[in-house]
């Protein structure tokens, strides 16, 4: 019985046996129930702790989050300003030939919404899809303000020639509904040709694909790096003596704790071709003058910064596992006949891999998410993802996009977060 | 007892408020910094003098998107607002701001109207031009000292003029550029870029530098390239270069060939408080010698081309501003005058264009 270890249990046992009934409290209650009670109590009372940072995370994360998703799919701009021609849509399949009732519905709702002052809303999402036509809303908005006559094909078309473009109204029939995947198709540089199948854009187009995986190639790579180069550092701090270990520690707190603009155009400053890596390889004479090496705005500046930056991230995941590991196992494997290979693979490494694990998350996660650093140094060819997002969200004003861009990111980061978790177990991570 | 107080603290401040309301005191609000400062020198100052309107100047780093929230909230706190040219149009298509009626603006210095006397573009239905600034060719003096570089065709021409060149990373600028490189006239470089193959002529230009170009996105990186020599040439506003030129003696020049001149405008949030003293303030500001006055505190040209003569010294008192500012009619005569709409409807088509083209490296 569980229960027989438990003091409280046994009490009960021994007094419900004496009593023929259950336990009471002085004031008659029955125990189980006052117990119940006072528990309950305690965990509304450790919930209302809780709270504040309950509704501070869905405040400003999970909401902020939600509502970014929401706009990847989800943009009314064009159904709820133009509701006739919505609803003729809706009511006719694709492929009816816009007939003269489509076109006065188009003239109604034009009309209603230059009056309204909407006319920009209309047009920037129509946009979206057809280059070229926001000013094709507006200049018409300002002409149907004074008046159409029926037949309002003839009367739109004598305005402007482009409103019979069968690709303007196939754009127009995707916006009516709000609900739409285009943005999704449109991140990974397809679109939807006019008869509603889905078609790879132009080659000259196409970007997105190829960044994310630029974005992820290179934060694989750059993870690598600082594994490769922060293991021997972590191992260093977790063996020397404290007061050495101190000092290294310091040497990797202080650019850690240092703003990451700061690190970004410290390395500006070395790296450029006039910068200081460059004169001291051409004094050393290892270079001629003319032959002075690019290293900054191009992939190779990214990669150089980012590493960098994100060393930290790698090397004290590490280090605190590191610490934990007793030296005694390797000394045992050594003393039973392994070379000092075999004892850092068979029994040092493995204890170091939820350090590892961490450390990798962290930097390929950060590095994936990484905006700044590729701004300033990474030139045309250093250029990640969250560059196009945050062009999105300022230069274009086409919030939508970046969402749906962010919003492939944010399932891509899940997925592998889904992967790490089957391949390692998420249980092993230690972050110090 | 306190309630009291409260609320007759509160009946006072209203009070007081209509009585500043009734008395035209209106709430300007511009991006500030040195902008801002220059513009309370040589335009708010005088207007409340001579109107006897107060005038409060107030800083924010986006003008336009506090106007949108306050109209949208129905709480219009500043009657004028300081907004860029791609701002006009989408605020006014969404109908924020007030239409502004072109009769109420001065006449020109020399008596002209002020349709034919602003700049192209300078007036729109719901806002005038404030100034212009401009994105010119920079160049450092001691990295050509056998050549002057005069033209666009020239930053273009590696041979001539060896070195690194910098560009913004935009499609706005570099692509305008490239056509007027390529021989297009300024006034031709929108027909030609809204056609397929023109599009393909200026990628086909920026082909030719592809590999000597570093790509800038802050204002302050071009001017910090020049002096690193990182680059030869650049592109870059014409106000931080004279600021480096005036202000830290560097030797730089610019270019005026081909510079691509941009503006800020004046507009009136709809439902805004003092709709006549905001009025009165934007025909005040039309004045041709107010405008020239500003050149006195920042490298910004008048939207007029009538005031480009009143154009004196910077506040130095020893600079001429005539060779600095975008507007001054010898600088001017071979501009591009950006068109903010024609980047409203090709813009993000154009960024991705231009985007693969960066990356396919």
């Amino acid at each position: 019985m569980a229960n027989a270890l438990d003091p409280h249990a046994a009490i009960a046992t021994t007094a419900s046996g004496l009593t023929g009934g259950a336990l009471r409290t002085a004031d008659g209650r029955p125990l189980v129930r006052a117990l119940a009670r006072s528990q309950k109590r305690a965990r509304r009372r450790a919930f209302l702790l809780v709270l504040p940072l309950l509704a501070f995370v869905l405040i400003t994360f999970v909401v902020p989050i939600g509502q970014m998703l929401q706009r990847s799919f989800y943009n009314d701009g064009f159904s709820a300003n133009m509701p006739q021609l919505s609803q003729w849509f809706a009511d006719h399949p694709r492929g009816t030939e816009p007939d003269e009732a489509a076109w006065a519905a188009l003239a109604a709702d034009l009309t209603a919404s230059a009056e309204a002052r909407t006319i920009g809303v209309v047009g920037t999402r129509i946009n979206y899809d057809v280059p070229g036509t926001r000013s094709l809303f507006t200049s018409t908005g300002r002409q149907v303000r004074r008046g159409l006559e029926p037949p309002y094909r003839a009367a739109l078309l004598d305005i402007n020639d482009d409103w019979a473009e069968p690709r303007l109204w196939s754009a127009m029939r995707e916006a009516s509904r709000p609900v739409t995947g285009n943005f999704y198709l449109a991140a990974l540089d397809r679109s939807r040709a006019d008869d509603g199948s889905i078609q790879q854009v132009e080659p000259r187009q196409r970007v997105y694909v190829m960044l994310f995986m630029r974005t992820f190639w290179l934060s694989l790579l750059i993870t690598a790096i600082t594994f490769v180069l922060g293991f021997p550092i972590a191992h260093l701090l977790a063996t020397l003596p404290m007061r050495r270990s101190n000092l290294l520690m310091i040497l990797v707190l202080l650019p850690f704790w240092t703003s990451l603009l700061v690190r970004t155009t410290s390395w500006m400053v070395l790296l450029q071709q006039q910068g200081v890596i460059n004169d001291i390889l051409v004094w050393l004479g290892v270079i001629g003058g003319t032959g002075r090496l690019q290293m900054i705005y191009n992939q190779t500046g990214t990669i150089i910064a980012m590493t960098h930056i994100l060393l930290p991230f790698m090397i004290l995941p590490l280090y605190s596992v590191m610490r934990t590991i007793n030296p005694s196992y390797v000394r045992a494997a050594r003393s039973l006949g392994a070379t000092s290979w075999t004892a850092f693979r068979r029994v040092y490494f493995p204890q170091t891999l939820p350090g590892l694990g961490a450390g990798a998350l962290l930097v390929f996660i950060l590095a994936v998410g990484y905006y700044i650093t590729p701004a300033l140094v990474g030139g045309s060819s250093g250029q990640l993802i969250s560059n196009m997002i945050a062009m999105h969200m300022t230069d274009t004003l086409n919030w939508s996009m970046a969402a749906a861009l962010a919003a492939l990111l944010l399932a891509a980061v899940l997925l592998l977060y889904w992967v790490y978790d089957r391949m390692v177990g998420i249980d092993n991570l230690k972050l110090g | 007892m306190t309630r009291r107080l409260i609320a007759g603290a509160a009946l006072a401040l209203l009070a007081a408020g209509a009585a500043a309301a009734q008395d035209g005191q209106i709430a300007i609000t511009t991006y500030g910094g040195a902008f801002g400062e220059a513009l309370n020198e040589s335009l708010v100052k005088p207007f409340t003098q001579e109107t006897g309107i107060g005038a409060t100047m107030i800083d924010n780093d986006d003008p336009p998107a506090k106007l949108k929230a306050e109209v949208e909230a129905g709480n219009v706190t500043s009657a004028i607002y300081d907004v860029e040219q791609s701002d006009v149009i989408a605020l006014c298509d969404e109908g924020l701001i007030e239409p502004i009626d072109p009769t109420i603006l001065q006449a020109g210095a020399d008596g002209s109207a002020a349709a034919d006397d602003y700049l192209p573009q300078a007036l729109h239905d719901c806002a005038t031009a404030i100034m212009v600034w401009s994105t010119v060719i920079a160049y450092d003096t001691e990295a050509f000292p056998d050549a002057t570089p005069a033209t666009v065709a020239d930053f273009f021409d590696l041979e001539k003029f060896p070195g690194k060149r910098g560009i913004i990373k935009r499609p706005k600028y570099a692509l305008e550029f490239a056509l007027l490189g390529d021989g297009v006239a300024p006034d031709q470089v929108y027909e030609v870029l809204s056609t397929p193959e023109g599009v393909d002529r200026a990628f086909a230009k920026l082909d030719t530098i592809k590999d000597q170009v570093v790509w800038w996105e802050a204002g302050a990186q071009a001017p910090q390239l020049l002096a690193d020599k990182e680059v030869a040439m650049t592109l870059a506003y014409n106000g931080r270069i004279f600021d480096a030129i005036v202000g830290e003696s560097k030797p730089f020049a610019f270019v005026w060939d081909g510079a691509n001149l941009d503006m800020d405008y004046w507009v009136v949030p709809r439902g805004a408080p003092d709709m006549e003293a905001a009025m009165e303030f934007i025909a005040y500001a039309s004045n041709p010698q107010r405008q020239a006055d500003l050149s006195k505190y920042i490298a910004y040209g008048p939207p007029r081309k009538s005031a480009a003569a009143s154009v004196g010294t910077y506040k130095d008192g020893a600079t001429d501003m005539k060779p600095y500012l975008p507007t001054t009619p010898e600088n001017a005569e071979k501009a591009l005058v950006n068109d903010a709409g024609f980047w409203a409807d090709h813009g993000s088509e154009l960024t991705e264009r231009f985007n693969s083209w960066l990356a396919g490296s």
